[in-house]
């Protein structure tokens, strides 16, 4: 062997629920290939038990990193923080209450297993690459893994034209998005000379840029924003989100409000908090416009919807303007609130979110097409308990207190005037009223209006035991972290550091 | 000092039963069985029931002439963000707890759902532990817990079992107090956060901060406005009251009970607990603005009140009306007036909340609440129109009844620092009596027509459930010194806090040093 070739030494537990994920998606794709048919929900059943295996390696790394410290990998490529681990952890649970969800889906709509719990699988894998990257091209190459499992996807449901109209719309908007962040990426290296995130802030910390000098970073960290915000769709680069969410099949849907913005949300942060941190003034100002505007543009757009997709599309959107303000509070210089309180909000809107399309799913009946508003009359009345859950997620997703969606403003609007932006914080207060109106929409919808003619014709909803699983999880987890919020918030604490 | 700690702590803790006793009865009656209707209602009856009996264990154990917190409960609940489970009572909020008590298995009893009563009675439960919570809450996080959770359980009351316009009345009452909440959410961040550097960690502990803290006079005024407006929505101040007309008239019976008992005294005793004990510079400056509005209101609700064709609106328009007396008392910053203040705040929660109930009853029998289609009711019903007329009466606040105390001490305090708020103020009990005497003259004046004609008298239950309003009425009225004697320490307390921060000077008491109060009535 030629001895001028260096092999990195690689830190295998670190990257242990990597290759778990990936082995198990090869041994799905295999074993799909080449064995007759399973039954379908062994499919899920598998892939839940998977994620499972990575969430408790996952643990073991947190308390690995705990005693041991956080330390930046293989080349310095992929950072091992609690940052990291935590969001792991977020996705992981989030591939498996999916999975879960999509089982009866698949069911119901007469659909083939187990590619799509590949594609799932791949897309996590893909997210958490993206989550620890400390090198753009890593990141880039996480990134890449995910949203082209997503495009397809997103596309899965063959029958219905909707899902293949958003997969395309996705992946040709999606594949814009990506190339402005390659641009960026090639920008920001050709400034610093490194794609090393850790190494471009010591770069940035050296350098002196006369005036002018730096038009071309200016640039690059632009192209990167405009990137990465249409990841995690906020305003102005949200017009994807409401017809993909909506043709989308329902549990896909789901996946990617909870794992895509969980990943590009974590994937932003470390950028701009460790290899820009320098850059601060100039990146803030942007980052707080993209967020007012995606608050109040979410939320009054998210109530003038008759279709419970795009009304959760728009109010996810809004969502993605509360996570922002937070990352605008961890812009400011000494900041220790802003960071913790966007994991929090990642951590219970993943959850919160699988919860409410879950609930959507069931409900949209066979075909995936009653998403409309009125597909909801009656359900308080037919199905008490299914209806009763969706009222706690959506009271969450109203900041109600007593449900975790109220702690997830709570801090964000916590760093918000920690950081005296009372602005912002008021802005995004009202908006949350004017989102109000929307959840109430559906509360009425399902417990307050009159039954019209035709309702008794509609087919039954059925909630299978997959589903109910799912449901049942998310609501304790809603109110529990709603009353008993402080683990949480510490595990959020102790993960808001950064290695390298 | 209002703040002297723990001047009883008992080893149980009591006011967290208070909370706890009705949450618990509200899950067993969503998870009893729905075959067993009945079963249900005892569930529901016999844990309100149990609440209001350990409300008036406390009423009866409390400490009379102490001025602090009582029964104090406290324990750590969310560290990291230096919140706790803080809960006290003191005579501000030691009659509004025991109201809130008495006047659910009241409701319970008195008011029938007609459908999904399970339902009806989870939410009247629920509704009843946010209520309690917001009451006794001694910390700001804890407090805006209840304040706004106590939203959702009104909100499907009038939105389930109302009437025509429900839905966009459950609404408009909704989002109007989320957008006070908005600001007020902001306004106690902020503070805590301010008051982290002067108590050395984030605390949003109520007394710490009262007394640990120093805002800057500009910093005070904005943060006092960003509760003040939370809390102007739910009295409700003019001119942010328009949702309460809507939001009474279409909620059931025992919605607009409620509505009109306990959650609008949220407002007026979040003023006086968070804005003026917090904030008492600032609520001492802007006292104008408030003083005015609540005449404006006074006169506003009035008015108002004596165009009303329906029979409920009007009570409901009263209410605005008798509000406006509270926050005048408040505002005026005499130990007399605020004490008033405090005691209208009971007697508005008796009054109306018995002139609710008589309007339901109308409207169960006639199925109509508007004015011009009763006549001569009182022919028919004279026990049903005696009860109503005495509760009118206490309403108006003729001497002798319960409303006269209230409105004769906000007064005659208001009249030694506000003078002519207070004059014009005054005016409001004529006119309460001129839209109250000509409905009552409309409704059961005059020989009842034929559909009038069959109106039933009032029934035993029916009876039994207006009697310890009626009771309350009149003894208030006639002997409101006990009340008082345990009102008026911790308001005193509260105007030497007051001019402590501030060196405001409140004028020496006028009826209240040692003679005493409400007996001169004639």
């Amino acid at each position: 062997m030629n001895d001028t070739v260096q092999y990195p030494s690689i830190d295998w537990l670190a990257i242990t629920p990597l290759i778990i994920l990936l082995a198990g998606m090869m041994l799905n794709l295999v074993l799909a290939a080449l064995t007759r048919p399973w039954p379908r929900a062994w499919y899920a059943l598998g892939t839940v038990e998977l994620a499972l295996a990575t969430v408790i390696v996952e643990m073991v790394l947190w308390n690995d990193i705990g005693r041991d410290g956080s330390r930046v990998v293989i080349n310095d490529a992929l950072s091992i923080d609690h940052f990291t681990a935590l969001s792991w952890i977020a996705i992981a649970a989030a591939l498996a209450l999916v999975s879960l969800s999509t089982a009866d889906y698949l069911r119901r709509e007469q659909l083939d297993g187990p590619e799509v719990y590949a594609l799932y699988i791949c897309a996590a894998l893909g997210a958490m690459i993206m989550t620890a990257a400390n090198d753009m091209v890593v990141l880039f190459l996480g990134l890449e893994t995910l949203s082209i499992a997503l495009y397809v996807l997103a596309a899965s449901h063959r029958r219905r034209t909707e899902s293949q109209e958003s997969g395309l719309k996705y992946f040709i908007l999606g594949g814009f998005a990506s190339a402005f962040f390659l641009y960026g990426i090639a920008l920001l290296y050709g400034t610093t000379g490194t794609t090393n995130v850790s190494r471009m802030a010591d770069v940035l910390r050296d350098e002196v840029f006369l005036k002018g000098d730096d038009a071309m970073l200016l640039a690059g960290v632009a192209l990167l924003l405009v990137g990465l915000a249409f990841k995690v769709a906020v305003v102005p680069f949200h017009f994807w989100t409401p017809d993909v969410y909506q043709g989308a099949p329902t549990p896909v849907t789901s996946f990617m409000a909870s794992v895509g913005k969980v990943a590009a949300f974590a994937a932003m942060a470390r950028i701009l908090l460790v290899a820009l941190p320098t850059r601060i003034d100039d990146w803030r100002p942007v980052v707080w416009v993209l967020a007012v505007l995606s608050v109040v543009v979410g939320s009054a757009l998210a109530v003038v919807q008759t279709d419970v997709k795009r009304m959760l599309a728009y109010s996810s959107i809004s969502h993605a303007g509360f996570i922002m303000m937070g990352i605008e509070a961890a812009g400011h210089a000494g900041d220790e609130d802003g960071l913790p309180a966007v994991l929090l909000y990642l951590v219970i809107y993943s959850v919160l979110v699988i919860g409410t399309f879950t609930v959507v799913s069931l409900v949209s009946r066979t075909g995936d097409s009653g998403s409309d508003l009125g597909w909801f009359r009656g359900l308080g009345r037919q199905r008490p308990a299914l209806a009763l859950a969706m009222t706690v997620f959506l009271l969450a997703q109203a900041g109600m207190p007593t449900t975790s969606g109220f702690i997830a403003k709570f801090g964000v609007i916590n760093s918000a005037a920690a950081n005296e932006s009372y602005a912002i914080a008021i802005i995004a207060m009202v908006a949350s009223v004017i989102a109000a109106v929307l959840y109430l929409r559906i509360m009425v919808s399902m417990w307050l209006s009159d039954p019209e003619v035709g309702d008794d014709l509609r087919e039954k909803v059925v909630v299978p035991v997959t589903a109910n699983v799912v449901i049942t999880l998310s609501t304790i987890f809603t109110l529990l972290v709603g009353v008993f919020p402080g683990w949480l918030i510490d595990a959020a604490r102790t993960a808001a550091s950064f290695a390298g | 000092m209002l703040a002297s700690e723990a001047t009883r702590s008992l080893p149980y803790p009591v006011l967290t039963l208070l909370v706890l006793i009705p949450l618990v009865g509200s899950i067993l009656t969503l998870f009893a069985s729905s075959r067993r209707p009945e079963f249900t209602k005892l569930i529901a009856l016999v844990t309100s029931v149990f609440t209001g009996a350990v409300g008036l264990w406390v009423l009866a154990s409390f400490e009379t002439g102490e001025d602090g917190f009582q029964f104090v409960s406290k324990h750590e609940w969310i560290s990291s963000w230096g919140i706790g489970w803080h809960l006290g009572i003191d005579g501000i909020s030691l009659f509004l707890v025991v109201l809130t008590g008495v006047l659910f298995p009241l409701v319970i009893v008195g008011c029938d759902p007609h459908h999904d009563e399970k339902r009806y009675l989870a939410w009247l439960l629920l509704l009843e532990a946010g209520v309690m919570g917001s009451f006794l809450s001694l910390d700001l996080f804890l407090f805006f817990l209840f304040f706004e959770i106590v939203l959702v359980p009104m909100y499907f009351l009038i939105g389930g079992w109302g009437y025509d316009q429900r839905i966009y009345a459950a609404t408009k009452f909704f989002l109007y107090t989320m957008v006070g909440s908005a600001f007020m959410l902001v306004g106690i961040v902020t503070t805590a956060l301010l008051a982290r550097s002067d108590l050395g960690r984030m605390s949003f502990d109520l007394v710490e901060i009262a007394e640990g803290a120093n805002f800057a006079a500009s910093t005070g005024r904005w943060l006092f406005f960003a509760f003040a407006i939370a809390f102007a929505v739910k009295v409700p101040l003019f001119p942010l009251h328009t949702w309460l007309p809507d939001a009474h008239t279409q909620a059931p019976t025992a919605g607009s009970v409620i509505l009109a008992g306990v959650l609008l005294k949220l407002g007026t005793y979040g003023l006086l607990r968070f804005g003026v004990y917090l904030f008492p510079e600032a609520a001492l400056r802007n006292r104008e603005i408030f003083l005015t509005l609540a005449v404006i209101g006074i006169i506003w609700g009035a008015v108002a009140a004596t165009m009303q064709k329906d029979l409920k609106r009007l009570v409901a328009y009263s209410s605005v009306a008798h509000l406006g007396f509270i926050v005048l008392g408040t505002f005026a910053f005499t130990s007399e007036a605020v004490s008033g203040g405090v005691m209208q705040m009971i007697n508005h929660g008796v009054s109306t909340g018995a002139l609710f109930l008589l309007v339901g009853m109308i409207y169960e029998r006639r199925h109509t609440r508007q004015i011009a289609e009763l006549k001569g009711l009182q022919k028919v019903a004279p026990i049903f129109a005696a009860a109503f007329m005495v509760v009118m009466l206490s309403s108006i606040g003729v001497p002798g009844l319960n409303g006269f105390v209230g409105e004769f001490l906000v007064l005659i305090g208001g009249f030694q620092t506000a003078r002519w708020w207070a004059v014009v103020g005054a005016t409001g009990v004529i006119l309460a009596a001129l839209y109250l005497l000509w409905a009552y003259q409309r409704v059961f004046h005059g020989e009842p027509d034929e559909t009038n004609s069959s109106f039933r008298e009032l029934r035993l239950r029916e009876g039994l459930v207006l009697l310890p309003f009626i009771g309350l009425i009149v003894f208030c009225g006639v002997y409101p010194k006990p009340m008082l004697d345990r009102i008026e320490p911790s308001v005193r307390a509260l105007i030497d806090r007051v001019e402590e921060v501030t060196g405001y000077v409140a004028p020496t008491p006028v009826v209240m040093e040692e003679s005493e109060p409400g007996t001169g009535e004639g």
